[in-house]
């Protein structure tokens, strides 16, 4: 027979959510009426609408592509919107509650939002601009999807900038320059890119001391991307070219 | 917070150090199989060349290697600064190097 503690708490949810602002903060804890299927997502759309107004938190496009609702969900960076709440209690032992964080290597803004320009900020700084060889008066460069180029530059393209990366990475707690996997990542595809002409610049700007060398390659972003891309790799072949690169004194 | 140099001074001397480990390990094993004295191993290291460039290598190469390590944990984990930790590479460094030499000139001269 099952004890009291472990008998399913009927309909409602447990449900601890972060609140404060870029000084300090505390849980608070809400009761959510639990649903059959439900993201997390909806669990802080519930709270925000019924019971905390105030609540301010992040969200657009529902569905998993525009980035922007991404939080530490019992202590791991998630997309809320995709998440389900049964996936992200699994393993969370009965009478535990669901735990929402803003997401972690962000300063916090309020509650569940962070500001995200120093993430973005580091895109720039890894020259994740492209950097066109043609005119637009010029016709269109045919690349081959077959190429083994754009193969690798598709392989890591599908990126929702949703910093869940950034968030999982320890590097990146560790070393306030670092650029951090999806900054890197985005470098990556556009060295694979045989349109641009910013190779040996964008060389350079993932070799200083936020590069791409300060990867632990202990891969939590690739274990943690949503879109199951792999920063990891992507910073593993910067590494190679950039040391090639050293080596021809290129850079 | 290493750039593509130290990464590389940081590959490069891990890669000699893998041969050096190896045949360090292999040839203490070997020496004191019957139970060699000291006395009976500097006999053979003293006045020795190959001797001598072997375990220089090795700490040359430690001294890079370790050093270099232990610049990106002193930054991760203790937020040292870019100046400051120059000089801590350098000062752990050369630490490395003159107790390893001392050693080396210790047995092979
Ligand atoms: S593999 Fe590199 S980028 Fe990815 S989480 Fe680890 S240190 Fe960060
Ligand atoms: S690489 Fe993955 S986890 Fe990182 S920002 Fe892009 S989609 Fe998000
Ligand atoms: S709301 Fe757009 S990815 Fe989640």
């Amino acid at each position: 027979m099952l004890s009291e503690a472990e008998k399913p708490t009927a309909e409602f949810l447990d449900v601890a959510i972060w609140r404060g602002n870029a000084k300090r903060g505390v849980f608070h804890s809400y009761k959510v009426p639990q649903l059959e299927n439900q993201t997390i997502l909806d669990v802080v759309s519930y709270v925000q609408r019924h019971i905390e107004p105030k609540l301010t938190y992040r969200f657009a496009c529902r569905v998993g592509m525009c980035g922007s609702c991404a939080m530490m969900v019992n202590g791991r960076p998630m997309w809320t919107c995709r998440t389900h709440v049964d996936r992200a209690m699994r393993g969370i032992m009965r009478g535990n509650p669901l735990t929402i964080e803003p997401l972690r290597n962000l300063p916090v803004i309020k509650d569940l939002a962070c500001d995200m320009s120093g993430f973005f900020e580091k895109w720039t700084r890894a020259e994740g601009r492209f950097h066109p060889t043609r005119t637009r008066s010029e016709a269109i460069e045919a690349i081959s999807p077959d190429s083994d180029a754009r193969k690798a530059a598709n392989e890591a393209i599908e990126c929702i900038n949703c910093a869940v990366c950034y968030a999982a990475c320890d590097a990146v707690t560790g070393n306030k320059h670092y650029l951090g996997p999806a900054a890197l990542n985005r470098a990556w595809t556009l060295i694979n890119d045989q349109r641009d002409g910013g190779r040996n610049l964008r060389l350079s700007a993932v070799s200083g001391k936020g590069g791409c060398h300060n990867c632990h390659s202990q891969q939590s972003c690739s274990n943690y991307c949503p879109n199951e891309l792999n920063p990891t790799m992507s910073i593993t072949g910067l590494k190679r070219e950039t040391t090639k690169a050293a080596l021809k004194r290129e850079i | 917070m290493i750039g593509v140099r130290l990464y590389l001074a940081q590959r490069l001397s891990a890669m000699v150090m893998v041969p050096l480990v190896f045949g360090h390990l292999a040839i203490m094993i070997y020496a004191i199989r019957d139970g060699l004295s000291a006395a009976e191993i500097l006999s053979r290291t003293q006045g020795s060349i190959f001797w001598g460039l072997f375990y220089g290598l090795f700490v040359i190469a430690a001294a890079i290697h370790a050093s270099i390590g232990l610049r990106v944990l002193a930054h991760e984990y203790l937020k040292i600064g870019n100046t400051n930790l120059n000089l801590l590479t350098g000062l752990i460094g050369s630490g490395f190097l003159i107790l390893g030499a001392r050693a080396v000139i210790a047995v092979t001269l």
